[in-house]
C-alpha cells in the first residue's frame, strides 16, 4: 500500500536499501568553499541560518522540503473583497487542481478536527495554511484567525501560514504576528496600475466598489504597505505571481525587483491557468497561458533578484498532502465527522522530523561532493541540459515510469543540478497496460528534456522516449536525484565530447495545468 | 425596500454576509437570503448597497 505519499516505512526501508549514488568519499572536495557549500551540513550555503530553520520542513518556502513534508489547507475562508479576471470559485470539481477550487467549505471547528484527524493520519504534515477559496483576510479574516487561535493550542507543532491578495493586509499585520503566523504569501501580479486594471475589474474597499486604475492603484499600495509591514516584523513573506502572457509577462522581471526590495522572501512565478471550460473571464476571452519554455525564460530573467520558486504546483484551496498530490478525497466532511473523538498525538511526526534531520546531515554534503566532481571535470563550455524524473518524494528516484502523475524537471551543467519545474502527465499506465495516447501526451510534456529517470520503465515505452530523442535511464534506480543527475551529466558531457549524443536545446514542451487526482493504490 | 440574492448565480462566498450593516444576511439550506424585513439597501448606513458592491458574481439586486 504505497501510493503518492512516502509512508514512514517506504522512506526507512529505502534509506537502508540505497546509499547515496556519490558518497562524500572526498571531504576536501566538499568543504572547497568555492560556490556553494562552505562545509556546512546544517543548511543550504544560499541561506540566512535563521530563514533556513524557519523554511526547512515548509514545502512551499523551501524546495527541499517539498519532497518530505506535506501541508493542509482548511477552506474556512470563502468570502472575496476582489475579482481577478483569471479566478473562478464557481465550479468544483474533484479533479480540478487550481487555486480557488474547494469541494467543502469548512467552519473553524471543522477545520481543527479535520487538522487534526489528518496530522494523525499523515506524519509528514508539517503545515496548516489558509489559501481560500476566497482571501483569507476578506470578511475581516474572523474565520482566518478563528482557527489558527485554537490550533495554536491543540497542535503547536504545526506552522501557520497563509495566504492573501493584500488589500486587507496591512489591516491584519498585528494579529498575524500575534497568531505566530510566520509565513505569508501575498499574490501580487503588479507594480503598474495601468497593468493591474487588465487584470482586476474591481477591488471592494472602504465600503465601496472600485474599478479601473483606481482599484488598481489601491491594491498596489496595499499590497506593497503590507508586505513592508510583514517584513519588518520577520515574518517571511512569498510573493506570487500570476503569468499572463501579453499583459504582465514582461513586467514580471519589475515586479521581482519591487518585492525584493520589499523584503520579499521568494517569488513564485506561476503559469495563468485559462481552460475555457473553467469560465474565468480570461479563459473565455482566449487569454492564453505560457508554455513551459516562456515561464523558464521569465523565471530565469528573474534569477539574481528574489529568490524563485520552482516547485509550485497551484494546487486548491483543499489541498492535503505532499505538493503534487491531493489527498483532500480521504478526508471528506462526513469521514471526519464519522471519526467521533480525535487523539492528539504529535510522537510520529516528530519520529518523522528527527529522521529527516539525520537524512539531511549527510545529503548536504554528498550533493556538494558530486558537484565538485561534475564542476572539476566537465568544462564550462558544456550548456546544461534537463532531466525528467519520476519520484514520489525523499529526493530519490523511486517512481515506475508508468506510475507518474508527473515529472520533476532538473537542469544539470557544470555548476551543478538545480529543481526547476514540475510538468504533469496522465499515468501512462493504468492496471498494466500502457495507453499509447497518454505516451504522446508524456512525450509534449519533457519534449525538452533530455533524458528521464526512473526507478523502472517498459520495453514499449523506453522505445518511443528513445525515437523522440530522449534517453530513459533506469540505472539510478532508488538512489539520490541530485547526485545521479550530475554522474549522469559527467558521462552526457563525454558522450557529447565524443560526438555520441546531440544536444537537445531549443525543444519547447507543453504545460499540463489541467487536472490531478492523486489516489492511495 | 429590500435586496434579494439570486440563489442561482450565488457562489456561497459569503462575501455580503460580513459586510451587511444590517446582520439582515444569514445562511438557510446551503444559500445565502436576505431577510427583507432586515434590509435597508444600506441607506443611513452607506453610499450603495453593499451586499451588492462586494458580490463577486452580481447576484445581488432589488427584491
Amino acid at each position: 500500500m504505497m501510493g503518492n505519499v512516502v509512508s514512514l516505512d517506504s522512506i526507512f526501508g529505502l534509506g537502508e536499501l540505497a546509499p547515496p549514488a556519490v558518497m562524500p568519499a572526498a571531504p576536501e572536495a566538499a568543504s572547497g568553499c568555492s560556490s556553494s557549500s562552505c562545509g556546512s551540513s546544517d543548511g543550504p550555503a544560499d541561506m540566512d541560518p535563521a530563514v533556513w530553520e524557519k523554511v526547512k520542513n515548509h514545502p512551499c518556502y523551501s524546495e527541499e522540503a517539498h519532497h518530505y513534508f506535506a501541508r493542509m489547507h482548511v477552506a474556512v475562508a470563502p468570502a472575496c473583497n476582489i475579482q481577478c479576471n483569471y479566478c473562478n470559485r464557481k465550479y468544483d470539481c474533484s479533479n480540478e487542481s487550481r487555486p480557488g477550487v474547494v469541494s467543502e467549505k469548512l467552519t473553524p471547528d471543522q477545520a481543527l478536527k479535520k487538522i487534526l484527524a489528518v496530522a494523525q493520519e499523515i506524519p509528514q504534515l508539517s503545515v496548516i495554511g489558509i489559501a481560500g477559496p476566497g482571501d483569507s483576510l476578506a470578511a475581516a479574516g474572523k474565520n482566518t484567525f478563528a482557527t489558527f487561535e485554537m490550533l495554536q493550542k491543540k497542535a503547536p507543532d504545526l506552522k501557520l501560514c497563509l495566504s492573501t491578495n493584500g488589500l486587507a493586509l496591512p489591516d491584519h499585520v498585528d494579529t498575524i504576528a500575534q497568531y505566530n503566523i510566520d509565513h505569508v504569501t501575498i499574490t501580487i501580479n503588479m507594480v503598474d496600475p495601468e497593468v493591474g486594471a487588465r487584470i482586476y475589474p474591481w477591488i471592494f474597499y472602504k465600503h465601496k466598489r472600485w474599478t479601473g486604475l483606481d482599484a488598481a492603484k489601491i491594491l498596489h499600495e496595499q499590497q506593497m504597505l503590507g508586505l513592508e509591514m510583514l517584513t519588518s516584523r520577520g515574518i517571511l513573506v512569498k510573493v506570487n505571481s500570476v503569468m499572463i502572457p501579453g499583459v504582465n509577462d514582461e513586467h514580471l522581471l519589475e515586479v521581482n525587483k519591487a518585492v525584493k526590495s520589499c523584503g520579499a522572501f521568494l517569488h513564485n512565478i506561476m503559469p495563468l491557468i485559462s481552460d475555457p471550460a473553467h469560465g474565468t473571464y480570461f479563459g473565455l476571452n482566449g487569454q492564453r497561458g505560457p508554455t513551459a519554455q516562456e515561464l523558464k525564460l521569465v523565471q530565469d530573467a528573474c534569477e539574481g533578484g528574489a529568490k524563485l520558486m520552482r516547485h509550485c504546483r497551484q494546487c486548491r484551496a483543499d489541498a492535503v498532502g505532499l505538493l503534487g498530490e491531493d489527498r483532500g478525497e480521504e478526508f471528506t466532511a462526513d469521514k471526519i465527522e464519522a471519526m467521533g473523538f480525535v487523539e492528539y498525538d504529535d510522537e510520529a511526526r516528530r519520529s518523522y522530523r528527527d529522521h529527516v534531520e539525520a537524512e539531511r546531515a549527510g545529503r548536504h554534503a554528498s550533493k556538494a561532493a558530486a558537484q565538485a566532481d561534475v564542476r572539476d571535470s566537465v568544462g564550462a563550455g558544456v550548456d546544461p541540459i534537463l532531466i525528467a524524473v519520476a519520484t514520489k518524494g525523499g529526493e530519490r528516484i523511486n517512481e515506475h515510469f508508468g506510475h507518474a502523475k508527473e515529472f520533476q524537471i532538473y537542469e544539470v551543467g557544470p555548476d551543478g543540478a538545480k529543481f526547476v519545474g514540475h510538468r504533469r502527465v496522465d499515468q501512462y499506465c493504468e492496471g498494466g497496460s500502457g495507453d499509447i495516447d497518454t505516451l504522446d501526451g508524456v512525450l509534449a510534456a519533457i519534449n525538452d528534456c533530455t533524458a528521464v529517470f526512473v526507478a523502472k520503465i517498459g520495453g514499449c515505452p523506453s522505445k518511443s522516449l528513445a525515437d523522440a530523442g530522449i534517453e530513459p535511464v533506469d540505472r539510478f534506480a532508488f538512489d539520490y536525484i541530485e547526485e545521479s543527475a550530475l554522474a549522469y551529466f559527467k558521462d552526457y558531457a563525454e558522450r557529447l565530447g565524443q560526438g555520441v549524443v546531440q544536444s537537445r536545446a531549443g525543444q519547447d514542451a507543453v504545460i499540463r495545468t489541467g487536472a490531478l487526482t492523486a489516489r492511495r493504490a | 425596500m429590500a435586496y434579494k440574492i439570486k440563489s442561482a448565480e450565488c457562489t456561497v462566498c459569503g462575501a455580503c454576509e460580513a459586510e451587511c450593516p444590517n446582520i439582515a444576511i444569514s445562511l438557510k439550506k446551503g444559500t445565502y437570503v436576505i431577510d427583507p424585513a432586515k434590509c435597508t439597501e444600506c441607506k443611513g448606513h452607506f453610499d450603495s448597497p453593499q451586499c451588492a458592491a462586494v458580490c463577486p458574481a452580481d447576484c445581488c439586486v432589488p427584491a
